[in-house]
């Protein structure tokens, strides 16, 4: 018996594993115009899973239609191991909270957060219970009597939340719940929604077009572009090996240089620039590509080093130009940096000294010397 | 709730200036419509008032006046409730009231019901097809409401359309009598006043926000518990508006219970007309309307203070 730690946090690695959500070639088109294009996914059990994508990319129709709202033009949803294409929306054992919350304005807190209770025909004195506890969770005690528009944000955002909870659903469906908070309120509701996430262990769908909010939620992440995915993985694969130049854009930031490849080896491979010809990549890199193949090498802005004095060898991931721009954030600043060849690179620095004098590391137009692990880039095919 | 954007800083010079100028123009405002309602709603309700409290004469006006000089030259204020006591005394009085209640609220039911799943329906249709439908809906105001009732008349007579349309078909032999019955009466009045109900429950229903109906379906409602928890209610402003619109002019309706009813019906506006033209009892006429007044204006109350209360409720 695998009683591997790992295996159990990350179910999707696990063949044996059957996913709780399965979807199947799903398809939705609104008139000519297609929404969601021949999805598959699995979802696994109390995963924290984010559908992330600009906006308009089709996430809320995906997230819809597996909360019954929309029927797929094609395509199946299996929850639980039950198609539920013929099973209408007050039937799923999923459960959604609205980007707008959809509070009910004529009912109270309580009221609101029983209402879902009170539908399953539960005895009075189990709602009264279950809602209390729910109320308890979610911190509105001082609320319960309050109609929705005499509370904020952030209040409705955890009533919303409760009443979507309080059912206890298999499933929860999540559009945008962070998207009307602001920043400080946002950051520490995600943690919340972790928190309560952990506690019940019910499975969420986040869709979200925040990047950071996805990288901070979820266990994994499906990055979608015009109703596809485009990549599916943990936030670290996501961030670290993004397998296309879209995601390498979209999911951070990234210098991406153009080339072709010279060498490749079981280890690493050798790109040339296209830009530049005195320009060489080395990049570890799993994969063998054939000779001449073009690619683009893209490194992080935070994984490259920047020094004032010229390199004693020459080598690899080695680059020189001058300071243009510097954006300073406290914590760190960014600088862009125009090469010799003309090409602005961004490198992110964390200022770890307190610059005296009112100086920072580098000023502007200083000369600097750029350099990079060959393990911290990576070659991307698309 | 939307943050607060009005900054908190303290109103400059020209800001309260303007103000008080806004002010001073938003009394003169407001001043047109109440001097409007002051000289023809409230001066006419006062001398009808004052009619109903005098003694029916063959004169010219056929009523007496309140203020008398006596003998010994003081000024005499003779009021007679006798009038609104005829009116509870006489049966037929209350029992047309009572008919008119009762026709009316009938009506006003069957439209709601006729109408507001036609406004839910013009909300839930396509842009397109929802101006169609409402340009419909609206349509009958550009013909007169009285050449409607007559072309009314046309289609229910004995020998009307319906009923030899009817006897074409097969489906009866003799014609049915609908016009000069109290159906016809119904008939008309609903037709009349659907678009009264219609409107402002569509203006209603627009705003109610659908993902409301999803959130209950998602927490496990059916349709119709949907409907009742939180459709119903919602929509509770615009029903009572609609139904107010159909019930109060409906009560006191005139030309659709005379021409449709023919003598067979007694609704207190006709009742009223009759009082005035035929029996030329200006103070009992008079009396009924003011009573006629007093029983609509009780229900317009209510609804004032429904509102007030969603008011509350809806921000
Ligand atoms: N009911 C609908 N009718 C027509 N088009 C729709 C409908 N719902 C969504 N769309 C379109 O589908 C696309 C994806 O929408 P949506 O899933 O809401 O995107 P997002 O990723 O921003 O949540 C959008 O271009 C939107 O205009
Ligand atoms: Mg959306």
């Amino acid at each position: 018996m695998s009683t591997d730690l790992n295996d159990t946090h990350r179910p999707w690695l696990d063949p044996k594993q059957e996913p709780f959500i399965k979807i199947r070639g799903v398809t939705k088109r609104f008139g000519d115009f297609t929404a969601v294009d021949n999805v598959d996914l699995d979802i696994y059990k109390s995963e924290l899973f984010c559908l992330l994508g600009g906006s308009g990319c089709g996430k809320s129709t995906l997230l819809r239609m597996l909360a019954g709202f929309e029927t797929p033009t094609a395509g199946n949803i299996f929850i639980d191991g039950e198609a539920v294409a013929n099973i209408p929306a007050y039937a799923r054992p999923v459960n959604m909270m609205f980007q707008s919350y959809a509070l009910f304005p004529h009912m109270t807190v309580e009221k609101n957060i029983a209402y879902g209770l009170k539908r399953d025909g539960l005895p009075k004195k189990e709602i009264t219970r279950r809602v209390a506890e729910m109320i308890e969770l979610v911190e509105l005690g001082d609320f319960r009597q309050r109609k929705p528009n005499q509370l904020s944000g952030g209040q409705r955002q955890r009533v919303a939340l409760a009443r979507a909870l309080v059912k206890q659903p298999k499933v929860l469906l999540l559009d945008e719940p962070l998207a009307a908070l602001d920043k400080r309120l946002r950051e520490h509701t995600q943690y919340e929604l972790m928190n309560i996430q952990d506690q019940l262990g019910v499975t969420f769908i986040v869709v979200t077009h925040d990047q950071e909010e996805a990288m901070t939620l979820s266990t994994r992440i499906a990055v979608m572009d015009q109703g596809r995915f485009i990549q599916t993985g943990t936030p670290t694969e996501i961030y670290e090996s993004p397998d296309s130049r879209f995601v390498a854009n979209f999911i951070g930031s990234a210098n991406i240089f153009q080339g072709h490849v010279i060498t490749s080896t079981a280890d690493h491979v050798v790109v040339r620039s296209a830009q530049d010809d005195t320009l060489q990549f080395t990049v570890r890199h799993s994969a063998e590509l054939a000779q001449n193949t073009k690619v683009w090498v893209a490194v992080r802005p935070e994984k490259i080093r920047m020094l004032k004095d010229a390199p004693t060898t020459p080598g690899p991931n080695q680059l020189a130009g001058s300071v243009h721009d510097i954006g300073y954030l406290g914590r760190l600043s960014n600088y862009k940096i125009k090469l010799d060849n003309g090409k602005m690179i961004d490198v992110t620095h964390p200022n770890q000294t307190r610059p005296t004098s009112g100086r920072h590391l580098v000023d502007w137009d200083e000369r600097v010397y750029l350099h990079w692990d060959s393990a911290s880039a990576i070659v991307l095919t698309h | 709730m939307k943050p607060s954007t009005v900054p908190a800083s303290t109103p400059s010079l020209r800001q309260s200036s303007g103000r008080y100028l806004q002010t001073k123009w938003k009394g003169l405002i407001i001043a047109v419509p109440y001097l409007w309602l002051v000289l023809f709603f409230l001066i006419p309700f006062f001398i009808v008032i004052k009619i109903s409290l005098a003694e029916s004469i063959i004169a010219s006006p056929p009523f007496s006046s309140l203020l008398n000089w006596t003998e010994d030259g003081a000024l005499q204020l003779s009021l007679l409730f006798d009038n609104y006591a005829y009116l509870w005394e006489d049966e037929l009085y209350y029992k047309t009231y009572l008919n008119s209640i009762k026709v009316a609220f009938i009506c006003t039911l069957i439209c709601l019901f006729i109408g507001y799943p036609m406004a839910y329906g013009i909300v839930r249709a396509t842009p397109t097809q929802r101006n169609i439908l409402l340009i419909l809906v609206i349509l009958p105001f550009w013909t007169s409401f009285l050449l409607r009732v007559y072309a009314w008349m046309g289609i229910l007579a004995d020998q009307g359309t319906l009923n030899n349309l009817l006897i074409w078909f097969g489906l009866i032999d003799e014609p049915i009598r609908m016009l000069y019955t109290p159906f016809a009466v119904y008939l008309g009045i609903i037709y009349s006043y659907l678009p009264f109900m219609i409107l402002p429950l569509y203006a209603n229903i627009e705003k109610l926000d659908m993902n409301l109906l999803e959130a209950a379906a998602a927490l496990g409602a059916k349709p119709l518990i949907t409907f009742l928890t939180v459709t119903l209610p919602m929509t509770l402003p615009g029903i009572i508006a609609g139904s107010l619109l159909v019930f109060i002019p409906a009560t006191g309706e005139y030309v659709i219970p005379d021409l449709l009813g023919g003598g067979n019906s007694f609704m207190i506006g006709k009742l009223l007309y009759s009082e005035f033209n035929n029996n030329h009892d200006w103070p009992v006429a008079a009396a009924v309307a003011v009573a006629l007044l007093i029983l609509l204006v009780l229900p317009m109350m209510l609804y004032q203070n429904v509102q007030a209360r969603q008011v509350g409720v809806k921000t």
